[in-house]
């Protein structure tokens, strides 16, 4: 089969690989029909993920049809049309059982190196590197799934892919960025990044009754799609405005109630000095996170809000305002979303139309144009927000 | 991820006796090191501050060239004596101490050749460097010696846990079914159960040497705890137990394995560390870890990445994350 591989810092390519097979008996082989490129890709793209290794397929956000089932799955056949959540999980441990289906305690068979840079281990990831897992992701005709027992939605009604594919990530990952505000009447609510899972943040703060939702980013473009498709009350440029200041200015001096991260680890800032430090040391290894969009959140938030972080980070911060935190109360909620938590609510959403996901597509390429779409979506080109991929 | 382990070398703790302890008595040749370490301090002190009077009284030729060789001989002496205190069984520090003295003797004999009007003085310090010679190869070679019953590779001692979703009475039969083991312990090919609690374990390293020992159960507290031994002629000399207990709220069970080998358990070359690689408690981590998934999951969890499944030493060698050779099964 055709797939999306890795080779190295800023280089994929689309290559033929062997076709997965089952390895386990609750897997399932889904003949990929809508897969997409998601900002964490980049992450691996740009070479701040370590533990990648040459010839791994990436893509964790895909949908298609059932062609095979292991034999402990009884809840899928063949031709069953189904969405795929990125995270992993088992359903039987205790996280699964909780519902933190992306901390499963079972799914990554290379716990091991996560547990040294991490303490303990997530959830194992469609391709994305081998501490988390190893998986073969799907950004290809097809892909293995792991527990399809648990994880797949069928989709048993004739919506196109376009409107149900972000299920596998990015829609549940900004709905969990704002259920995780407890958003409360007369709550206004502040959302870094206009990427793709910034807009359905924006977006789901509104459904869940933010009473203002403020986006911040550089891009026009991005803004635009934040204000007009997703429902932002206020626009921020922070290359022309002091963000802190214009949030003071917007929330009588208060502060937002909650500010969502959804830019994670590769954030720029406006103060070229500053930028360039945090760039210096992150390209030297010194830092493996800029947290520029998370330092500038804990100082604009409300004394006593929420800080809640989907935005990836893999590492480690510096210059980190906890001093800030600490004594203004503030609560920090973050992690890679608990995808099986959503699917069934978040359908519903879309079955009844009140929300239509495929706003944030500006591409749609052949799954051979991967390599294109990367560099597109890195570079902002052709006002690129979201890259759907068809094999 | 809740499985943690530590290591530690040292006695049995809590296991059942297999073995007696390993013995930590003081040493007989403690005394003597104790003196050397003070006789370096004395000789140390005046070289390195007066040199000038230490060559007077030894009889060797007062000038610059050999002031500054008592101090450095004097530096040496201080850093023998630090090494001496700082070190429980220092050996090589006393070994030290006997080079200094041959390369004392050489510098006495190059004196020598020099400097004839003193060779009483000279005579005299030859005479003591001579037998403080002695004393420090005689304290060396015994303190080189091991003490009665300690062997040069300390036993090895692997405590893991995990918490297991499953009833603690749940787990305790499938680990007493000794059959059931290779299904989570990855080395492990086949384990027989013989009569009177005895066993029969083949196991298979990775350069595919194979092992077999024979095992008994020692302990053996249903629902709570199973402790087994090897028995004489095993190769791989070891005792384990395994707890189960149950975990708090509705947790399951934490499963707590505690397993001492015997030396010369880790040593290189040694069939443990055949067995094992150099990291023994990473694969006994492992195989909690399998022995969670398999419980939990129904079986082993394999990526593409790790197509065995956890394995501590897939880490280091990860086949990249793409589908293995091989037509669709």
């Amino acid at each position: 089969m055709r797939a999306n591989v890795w080779s190295g810092r800023n280089t994929v390519q689309v290559e033929n690989v062997p076709d997965p097979k089952i390895l386990n008996s609750r897997d399932a082989i889904v003949k990929i029909t809508s897969t997409a490129i998601c900002g964490s890709d980049l992450h691996m793209y740009n070479g701040y993920m370590p533990t990648m290794k040459s010839g791994d397929i990436l893509g964790h956000e895909f949908m298609g049809e059932v062609v095979e089932t292991g034999r402990d799955v009884d809840n899928l056949s063949a031709g069953d049309r189904v969405v795929v959540p990125f995270p992993i999980a088992c359903g039987n441990c205790n996280a699964c059982r909780n519902e933190l289906y992306s901390v499963c305690e079972n799914s990554n068979p290379n716990a091991g190196l996560a547990e040294k840079v991490m303490g303990h281990s997530p959830c194992g990831i469609f391709g994305y590197t081998h501490m988390l897992g190893g998986y073969a992701g799907g950004q290809a005709e097809y892909a293995r799934v792991p527990f399809a027992d648990v994880g797949p939605i069928k989709i048993e009604n004739d919506l196109p892919d376009e409107k149900v594919l972000f299920l596998s990530d990015i829609f549940p990952t900004g709905y969990m960025g704002a259920e995780m505000c407890d958003i409360k009447p007369g709550d206004v609510i502040a959302v870094w990044g206009a990427g793709p899972v910034g807009q359905f943040a924006i977006a789901s703060a509104k459904l869940l009754g933010a009473e203002r939702v403020i986006a911040i980013d550089r891009f026009d473009y991005r803004l635009a799609m934040a204000r007009d498709e997703a429902g932002a009350d206020d626009i921020i440029d922070y290359e022309q405005a002091d963000v802190v200041a214009t949030l003071n200015e917007m929330t009588g001096g208060r502060g937002p109630d909650a500010c969502i991260d959804a830019v994670g680890m590769e954030g720029h800032q406006s103060h070229v000095a500053l930028h360039a430090y945090d760039r210096v040391k992150h390209s030297t290894r010194a830092e493996t996170d800029r947290p520029h969009a998370l330092r500038e959140a804990i100082m604009s938030c409300r004394s006593g809000g929420v800080i809640s972080i989907i935005g990836a980070y893999g590492g480690f911060v510096d210059k980190f305002p906890l001093g800030a935190a600490m004594n203004r109360s503030l609560t920090f909620r973050m992690g890679q979303c608990h995808v099986q938590r959503y699917l069934r609510p978040l359908l519903e959403l879309v079955e009844n139309g009140e929300i239509d996901p495929s706003f944030v597509i500006t591409h749609q390429l052949d799954l051979d144009e991967t390599p294109r779409g990367y560099e597109m979506f890195k570079n902002k080109e052709d006002n690129c927000e979201k890259v759907v991929l068809k094999p | 991820m809740n499985t943690s382990a530590t290591r530690a070398d040292g006695s049995a703790n809590g296991l059942p006796a297999a073995r007696p302890p390993l013995p930590r008595a003081p040493s007989p040749e403690g005394e003597i090191t104790r003196f050397l370490g003070w006789f370096s301090l004395g000789l140390g002190v005046p070289q390195t501050l007066a040199p000038g009077r230490v060559n007077r009284l030894i009889g060797v030729r007062d000038d610059s060239s050999s002031r500054l060789w008592q101090q450095v001989v004097g530096v040496r002496e201080l850093a023998v004596a630090a090494g001496i205190f700082s070190r429980p069984r220092p050996a090589a520090w006393l070994w030290a101490r006997v080079a200094g003295d041959i390369k004392d003797l050489a510098l006495l004999g190059a004196a020598w050749r020099r400097n004839e009007e003193r060779a009483g003085r000279l005579a005299a310090a030859t005479a003591s460097v001579a037998a403080i010679t002695a004393v420090d190869a005689f304290a060396a070679a015994r303190m080189s010696r091991l003490p009665e019953g300690v062997t040069k590779d300390p036993s090895f001692r692997v405590k893991a846990s995990t918490t297991v979703r499953r009833s603690p009475d749940e787990l305790y039969a499938f680990w007493h079914d000794f059959a059931n083991l290779p299904r989570f312990m990855a080395h492990l090919e086949a384990v027989e159960t013989l009569a009177d609690g005895r066993s029969h374990w083949r196991a298979t390293g990775p350069a595919g040497m194979k092992v077999d020992w024979d095992a008994e159960v020692v302990a053996d507290r249903p629902g709570e705890q199973i402790a087994w031994r090897t028995l004489p002629g095993a190769e791989v000399v070891h005792t384990g137990i395994v707890g189960f207990v149950a975990a708090p709220g509705d947790r399951g069970t934490e499963v707590h394995v505690d397993i001492e080998y015997a030396p010369p358990a880790v040593r290189a070359g040694s069939v443990i560390g055949k067995l094992f690689g150099e990291e023994p408690e990473l694969q006994i981590r492992d195989d909690l870890r399998r022995f969670k998934q398999v419980m939990e999951t129904g079986e082993v969890v394999r990526s593409e990445g790790t197509p065995e499944g956890t394995l501590a030493r897939r880490l280091a060698k990860q086949r990249p994350a793409q589908p293995l050779e091989g037509s669709r099964s």
